[in-house]
């Protein structure tokens, strides 16, 4: 990649800088093509009907296009001794989802911002203990996370499946805000605090509008975690609370019944639509990070 | 007082995640060296017996096998995943018209859960349903990808759909990254005639030194973390040939009735992550340090 | 504890002992991985009894692995001190959690229902933990069953195989005119279920019993054991290349479809054959795997210890109804299992389930009934894991049955 100068630089002749366009775009689409390969197999499956799919190719054009399956998935598949397909299970993962991410997503600015511009003896020290931490098998936290959630009375609750959560994401949130702010040059908060301002006054009115991209980053990444997570969702929850993984896994996964593959793939992608929606809206503050960042220097 | 809180307010602020961090993480890892060390079954006991489960656990083909795959699939995809992600960042930031979409498309595969995607791949990656058989059909009789199904090979297709799922978000990362790089930099060099190649190897991607960090993080986590997509691609199929150590620790835990076992399988995998990572991030963060 | 007072002001037809209760709540939160379409409306059959005798039930589904999921969240649950009222867990198991101490006692309902002579004795004893009632059974489900493609037999004038001589004769012919002889899914548990019907056939009921529930070592690393591998070797060539991680049902399909003449998996391959409008007898055929004796799969649910008068009573109650005669008929005609009870009427049923049902009759006077290994009634997880793993590892490469049978004997021993 490193001989092609495809970017818009002088000094090029019209011809070749068309040519290096045109290799720039269709580079880009054929890594579309292969992100969208499976996106493609699971929609053609998710249309076709279920006699169609066990008679036919798996990896084909459905032959006759129906929604049933989306249908089925949205508000029929059973889940359990209830058929009402992934709805229900819609609100529980966002009461989990929303305020977890924006309480790690807080904190692990926070964080990031003092490691990376008020360090102190022992804040490498606090950030490295952080990201060790990252690298913990959740299999191995479930069992005396368990324990603890029943002590702190919140076994099987939502605020119970937000704390886990928040706990295991401040690593990452950490991670991001303290490796973004430690490019930023410490001069500027020296000479905040020369003018006067405090700790947080500086964090509020200088740091957080130029976080535009990481808090970007962060939210997808914590919203994702925790949208798509099934272990501590499936662990730390009881009837009533539990997360849409879990009703996707109980529709999908079935050891001894029928499966219908076609309802399975229009509820994965039914449970996908709000990360998908995050991506869309977020991803074009990706942009304005653009602007934010020129701020800087 | 006050003065005496606007001091210490950078400790206290970081206190009760350090608490959170003490006791979940380092906390939970301690249990969990004890709990290695007794003859945990159903349930999690607490007397110490000696140090059977590791030595249990040497006498594991399956554990061996899972440990190897943990590093083969690890190094490919950490490595590739990142090349990756920093490439599809390059082109995605020479002021591409269909940015937005394109963008969404890279990242998409982090939104669906691997439950049923995995079933996706699976089926991608059957030969005589997915790619071989397509290939095959436009005349190509003798093209051949059998990887899926060859024990030797297997481990490659959960590399291909790890890389699949997380190198978007690798890439949101950097784009994030690039797009923090002073604008006037990069003009500056653009007006001395620079060439962007240059640009890009001289002066951006070494100033996102702290990127690269955090992706390597993030997909080391994703790599040691690797679960689902593994049950759901291959079920650590063909035999266990595709078992990396955290489906060896879950089907130990909770399949298995065999908590001790477990537990001593995520000492040893932890120990030896660290032993990579450690050095890493302390020549990373040394450096950081003046 | 646990009492309840009987009313005949509300007795219901459905229940024959028509349990009310005191304070007319009965709860129960039930954790069970019966989610797919026609699991959770027989299920659903249970909540409706349970319902109308004045329960409120609690769904607490969790699929995934045959019960993995579940029981981790059972895990999690008990420790966290907030067990499910009834969890389904099966075989062995009960025994593994009752020693936990945590398990309830329902041998008041048990005995007043007289289950002792209700049940199989072999599956009595599953349900029993030191002498009480600490479980309570759902259905049986065969594992030893073959299926085949009607038609394919018809046209190469075969016939089902009653030994595995005859067997491998048919596969043989099969091959020779380009049918896949046996479908499979490369999974571990479809390997297992595969190679403990080879037991069964090969070395018989009482080398089953040693092998793979006594575990004893002579016959764990006999002869026999090298026959069983060596066979699982030719069922090997009898197998299409891409079988690997296939699902069982895509198998199931591939009989289905004429692509592949024979598939050895559970009755719950029947469902997929009924639900794609198949007949049994007339496009496909079922019998038993080649050998004497019944490897059976029993669900079941355990009792928790809770607190509260309305969720012991729920137990109670909960665990009549299951093994109620009405509820053992509705839900095992839809999920294509027997019922556990031997005096159910079962004219309903299809030819298959009659089949299943009086060879258990057969087997269970003759003693060849035995607890499948491979579905977790014979043995604790960390043995049959063991066990599991030497076999998958073996159909899955090229070792020798002789390397197979010394690495059994020792992934046996670095079990306990």
């Amino acid at each position: 990649m490193t001989d092609m100068s495809y970017s818009p630089s002088r000094g090029q002749s019209p011809a070749l800088k068309l040519v290096l366009r045109s290799i720039l775009y269709i580079l880009l689409g054929l890594f579309a093509l292969f992100y969208l390969m499976p996106l493609f197999v699971m929609i053609t499956t998710s249309l076709k009907s279920l006699d169609e799919i066990r008679t036919g190719d798996l990896v084909s054009l459905p032959r006759e296009v129906t929604f049933d399956a989306w249908r089925t998935a949205w508000s029929g598949a059973c889940t359990g001794i209830q058929c009402e397909g992934v709805k229900p299970f819609f609100l529980n993962s966002l009461l989990i989802a929303v305020p977890a991410v924006m309480i790690s997503t807080l904190i692990g600015a926070l964080n990031g911002y003092v490691v990376a511009q008020w360090r102190f003896k022992g804040s490498n020290i606090f950030f490295a203990l952080m990201l060790f931490g990252c690298f913990i098998p959740f299999q191995v936290v479930l069992l005396p996370m368990a324990r603890v959630l029943g002590l702190m009375g919140v076994a099987g609750t939502i605020p119970g499946l937000i704390f886990v959560h928040v706990i295991y994401g401040l690593g990452f949130t950490t991670l991001f805000f303290r490796n973004y702010y430690v490019s930023i040059p410490s001069e500027l908060t020296k000479a905040a605090k020369v003018d006067g301002a405090g700790f947080f006054r500086i964090f509020w009115s200088i740091f957080l509008p130029l976080s535009l991209p990481i808090i970007v980053v962060a939210v997808i990444w914590q919203f994702t975690q925790i949208w798509n997570d099934f272990l501590f969702g499936v662990s730390f929850s009881q009837a009533g609370t539990q997360p849409v993984t879990v009703a996707l896994n109980n529709i999908v996964n079935s050891t001894t019944g029928v499966k219908e593959y076609n309802v399975d793939m229009a509820a994965a992608i039914i449970a996908a639509l709000p990360t998908l929606f995050v991506y869309v809206v977020a991803g074009k503050y990706f942009i304005r990070g653009l602007t934010a960042g020129s701020v800087k220097g | 007082m006050t003065r005496w809180l606007q001091d210490n307010m950078p400790k206290i602020v970081l206190a009760p995640s350090f608490i959170a961090v003490m006791v979940f993480v380092y906390g939970f890892i301690a249990w969990t060296a004890w709990v290695s060390l007794t003859r945990s079954r159903l349930m999690p006991r607490y007397e110490i017996d000696s140090f059977i489960q590791y030595e249990r656990l040497a006498s594991s083909p399956r554990f061996e096998v899972a440990m190897t795959n943990l590093f083969i699939f690890g190094a490919l995809f950490i490595v590739i995943a990142m090349v990756l992600g920093l490439l599809l960042a390059i082109l995605l930031d020479q002021k591409i018209r269909t940015e937005g979409a394109i963008r969404t498309i890279y990242l998409y595969p982090m939104a669906l859960s691997m439950i049923v995607t995995g079933t996706a791949w699976k089926w991608i990656l059957n030969p005589e349903l997915g790619i071989e058989a397509t290939v095959q059909g436009w005349g190509f009789a003798n093209f051949e990808f059998n990887w899926l199904v060859d024990p030797d090979m297997a481990i490659y297709t959960v590399v291909l759909a790890a890389i699949w799922q997380s190198s978007g978000f690798v890439m949101a990362l950097f784009l994030a990254g690039l797009r923090s790089v002073d604008e006037e930099i990069i003009k500056a060099a653009q007006v001395d005639g620079i060439p962007t190649w240059r640009v890009y190897s001289a002066i951006i991607i070494p100033s996102m030194a702290p990127i690269f960090l955090s992706a390597f993080i993030v997909l080391a986590h994703l790599a040691i973390k690797s679960f689902d997509l593994v049950i759901a691609l291959t079920g650590g199929g063909p035999g266990y040939a595709t078992d990396l150590p955290a489906t060896y620790m879950y089907a130990m835990a909770f399949s298995r009735g065999d908590i001790g076992q477990a537990a001593s399988s995520a000492m040893v995998m932890m120990l030896v992550v660290f032993a990579i990572v450690v050095p890493y991030l302390y020549s990373e963060l040394r450096t950081k340090d003046d | 504890m646990k009492s309840y007072v009987f009313s005949t002001a509300s007795a219901i037809a459905v229940c024959a002992a028509g349990a009310v209760f005191a304070d007319g709540h009965a709860e129960a939160e039930v954790l069970h991985y019966w989610t797919s379409g026609g699991e959770a409306k027989s299920v659903a059959v249970l909540q409706e009894e349970f319902a109308a005798n004045g329960g409120t039930w609690t769904d607490m589904p969790v699929a995934g692995g045959g019960g993995d999921a579940a029981g981790t969240a059972l895990r999690a649950r008990v420790l966290a001190g907030n067990a499910p009222t009834a969890a389904q867990i099966k075989g062995p198991a009960i025994q593994e959690w009752f020693e936990e101490g945590v398990l309830a006692d329902i041998s008041s309902v048990a005995e007043a229902n007289d289950w002792a002579n209700l049940l199989p004795a072999a599956i009595a004893s599953h349900m029993q933990c030191e002498g009480t009632w600490c479980a309570a059974p759902v259905n049986v489900h065969r594992v030893d069953w073959i299926w085949a493609n009607t038609e394919i037999l018809a046209a190469n004038g075969i016939e089902m195989p009653t030994t595995w001589e005859e067997f491998n004769a048919a596969a043989d012919k099969l091959q020779a005119a380009g049918i896949i002889p046996l479908a499979h899914g490369g999974q571990a548990w479809q390997d297992a279920t595969v190679f403990e019907t080879v037991v069964l056939g090969v070395g018989g009921a009482d080398f089953y019993q040693a092998a793979l529930v006594d575990l004893d070592q002579d016959a764990l690393t006999s002869d026999t054991m090298v026959a069983v591998f060596d066979q699982m070797r030719t069922m090997r060539g009898y197998v299409d290349d891409n079988f690997s991680g296939r699902d069982w049902n895509l198998a199931t399909a591939m009989v289905m479809n004429g692509e592949a003449a024979f598939q050895i998996m559970g009755d719950w391959a029947k469902g997929e054959f009924m639900a794609a409008g198949k007949v049994p007898g007339v496009d496909f055929s079922c019998a038993s795997t080649p050998g004497d004796g019944y490897l059976y799969n029993v669900d079941s649910f355990a009792m928790f210890s809770v607190d509260g008068e309305g969720k012991e009573a729920g137990q109670d109650l909960l665990a009549e109804l299951i093994m109620g005669p009405n509820f053992q008929e509705v839900f095992n005609m839809n999920k294509g299992s027997i019922p556990v009870r031997t005096d159910v009427d079962l004219s309903g049923f299809d030819a298959c389930a009659q089949l299943s049902a009086a060879d258990m009759a057969s087997t269970n006077d003759g003693g060849t009934l035995k607890p499948s290994y491979a579905h977790g009634m014979a043995l604790f997880g960390a043995q049959s894991g063991a066990i599991t793993d030497v076999v998958t590892a073996h159909f899955n490469s090229d070792m020798s049955s002789a390397d197979a049978v010394q690495m059994l004997s020792e992934a046996i021993a670095n079990s306990m």
